[in-house]
């Protein structure tokens, strides 16, 4: 038994140096599964999108996907990979449930993409994640461990296997040992895994969602004191969100600088990650890979890409994120830390869209990191799911521009359109928001203001200026808020002149 | 010089999940040996310039369009189950894989 006790993060860290390695596993959105037909929707029923190829019956023939291979190129382009001339798929051997067919069709030594890179940043730091390979391979099914008291698959007696997952294409992207990176380790890994759901997501070839498991990372982390050899690795499965990959790097560099101190060995195991109490826990100790005995699938060609297709699917990979990051904080002149409160508050792509919509950079970004984000904070939604469209934003803009709005009139539209009253004008007019322009009517507000506080329109009469903003108030008032303050006040300053 | 042990043949049993007797153990490393043997042969006639053969037709790209087709109806798809509840295929717990 161990008795080695846990230091803290900066204990730990002042004496081991890190060594992580990432292994991401991303869903593919095809509309079919790898290896026949099927459909990939979530959430279908129990084992109803499963056919004699992905259950593994007897005579099944399996035939490639090729939309899967196309997005697993594009993924190996994006990530600079080296692609494949000639490749095959591989038959992983081993028997546990969630694969039917007693083996999980896959790549071995003969990836379709190789030796890559990403550059992520981390404190206006650049890092440099060097990519191992980007294979494709094929999901598993999913088990409900039942029987025990748990639920959970400790003390469980049976499973329940639904296997309409079985099958649905899955990339497996693989960094190399990333050494170096010292007590950011944590950091770097997030960075990393968020980078690289950014790129996926620009290529719009799978949804990346974490919560949903269509995008999965396990954590390989070792140490070493200075000057020595890297040191064992485990590996932490089961790391579902980005806030858990920082999480479990850290706890494990705590754990294993512990045993470290303590005299005694890591073991190379599977560990697993628990969201509740942020720590790892010891899982299955590894098969190797000889005792997968991987051989080249028969039932499938070799993949041959065509150097010119491939040259066709570089030629057409979309501006990555990284470097339309830069373009846009560029271009909208703002600073790396307002970037990085656009790019958290996920607001991107609607000021952009906003943008082309006509308004201008800055008046786009006020709406949207204001007013709006404010709005869907307090109902608890993401800003495209506020009801309310970029184009929305750039006409109630314009409206401001033209002076028919300011901005208590403009966030008044907003409630109208968040209520589905129709886009911004047409709010506007069916509300009666509009500044009043009319001078007559203004004026007479004006007057009537002065003459209710005469003291006041003394004062300012006397030079004080700063007094007529209690004028100003009575005339807002007056006007229900329609008048346009900067005229109030030149109109009240020129009759009491 | 055996070509397999008996040690390997009980550590490919168990990767396979087969319950082999001692006795069957002698039996299969003796035959498996036989077997090997044979087929380690044909490298004495493949030339450095022939490579290994994993394809027996020389075709590549082979691939379907991504369309969906229809799945089994899913009655048909449990009728080979062992065992079935709420409406997935129900089976032992796999001990020491997981936990």
């Amino acid at each position: 038994m161990t008795t080695a006790t846990t230091p803290s993060y900066e204990d730990a860290i002042a004496r081991f140096q890190p060594v992580i390695g990432l292994e991401t596993h991303v869903e593919l959105g095809t509309r079919t599964k790898m290896f026949c037909g099927c459909a990939t929707g979530f959430g279908a029923d129990p084992n109803t999108q499963v056919c004699p190829v992905c259950l593994g019956l007897p005579g099944a023939l399996p035939v490639a996907n090729e939309a899967a291979i196309e997005a697993t190129i594009r993924i190996g382009l994006a990530l600079n990979c080296r692609i494949a001339t000639w490749c095959r798929f591989a038959r992983k051997n081993y028997f546990y449930p969630d694969m039917p067919k007693n083996f999980q069709t896959s790549q071995y030594d003969e990836p379709l993409c190789e030796d890559g890179w990403l550059d992520v940043d981390v404190d206006g730091e650049t890092v440099r994640i060097e990519i191992e390979r980007v294979h494709l391979e094929e999901d598993t099914g999913k088990s409900l461990h039942v029987g025990g008291a748990t639920g959970r698959i400790q003390g469980a007696t049976e499973s329940l296997v639904d296997y309409n997952r079985a099958g649905i294409p899955l990339v497996e992207i693989v960094t190399k040992p990333v050494p170096g990176t010292g007590a950011k380790a944590p950091e770097v890994a997030r960075a990393y895994v968020t980078e690289l759901r950014e790129v996926i997501r620009s290529l719009n070839v799978s949804d990346v969602r974490m919560e949903q498991g269509s995008m999965r990372c396990d954590v390989n982390t070792s140490l070493n004191r200075p000057g020595e050899e890297w040191g064992t690795r485990t590996e932490t499965k089961n790391v579902n969100s980005l806030r858990s990959v920082e999480r479990s790097v850290r706890s494990e560099i705590q754990r294993q600088a512990g045993l470290l101190e303590a005299g005694e060995r890591i073991l190379q195991e599977t560990r697993h990650f628990h969201e509740d109490t942020g720590k790892t826990t010891a899982g299955r100790s590894k098969e190797t890979a000889t005792d997968y005995r991987y051989f080249p699938e028969p039932d499938l060609t070799p993949m041959a890409p065509d150097v010119e297709w491939v040259a066709e699917l570089k030629a057409a990979l979309p501006e990555l994120p990284r470097v339309r990051r830069r373009r846009l904080q560029e271009a909208w002149g703002l600073s790396e830390h307002d970037m990085a409160s656009v790019l958290n508050a996920d607001a991107v792509d609607v000021i952009e869209e906003t943008i082309r919509a006509g308004a201008k950079p800055d008046a786009a970004r006020k709406w949207w990191m204001g007013e709006l984000s404010r709005r869907a904070n307090e109902s608890e939604v993401g800003l495209t799911d506020l009801g309310i469209t970029p184009q929305q934003v750039a006409e109630l803009q314009a409206l401001v521009d033209a002076g028919t709005l300011n901005d208590k009139l403009a966030r008044q539209v907003i409630d109208g359109v968040l209520a589905g009253e129709g886009a911004p004008e047409e709010v506007a007019k069916a509300r009666g928001l509009a500044i009043v322009s009319d001078t007559g009517a203004l004026t007479k507000a004006v007057d009537e203001a002065i003459a209710a506080n005469p003291d006041v329109a003394e004062k300012v009469r006397g030079g004080t200026h700063a007094a007529a903003g209690v004028l100003i108030g009575a005339v807002m008032k007056a006007t229900k808020g329609q008048a346009d303050a900067k005229s109030v006040r030149q109109l009240i300053l020129e009759r009491l002149s | 010089m055996t070509a397999i042990s008996r040690d390997e043949v009980a550590h490919l049993a168990h990767l396979a999940r087969l319950d082999v007797t001692e006795a069957e153990l002698d039996r299969f490393a003796q035959q498996l040996d036989v077997i090997l043997q044979s087929v380690q042969r044909i490298g004495e006639v493949a030339a450095e310039d022939i490579p290994p053969t994993s394809h027996a037709v020389p075709l590549t790209n082979v691939y379907r369009a991504d369309e969906p087709a229809p799945s089994l109806p899913r009655d048909a798809a449990l009728a080979g189950a062992p065992d079935v509840a709420e409406d997935r295929f129900r089976v032992p717990r796999i001990l020491g894989e997981e936990d």
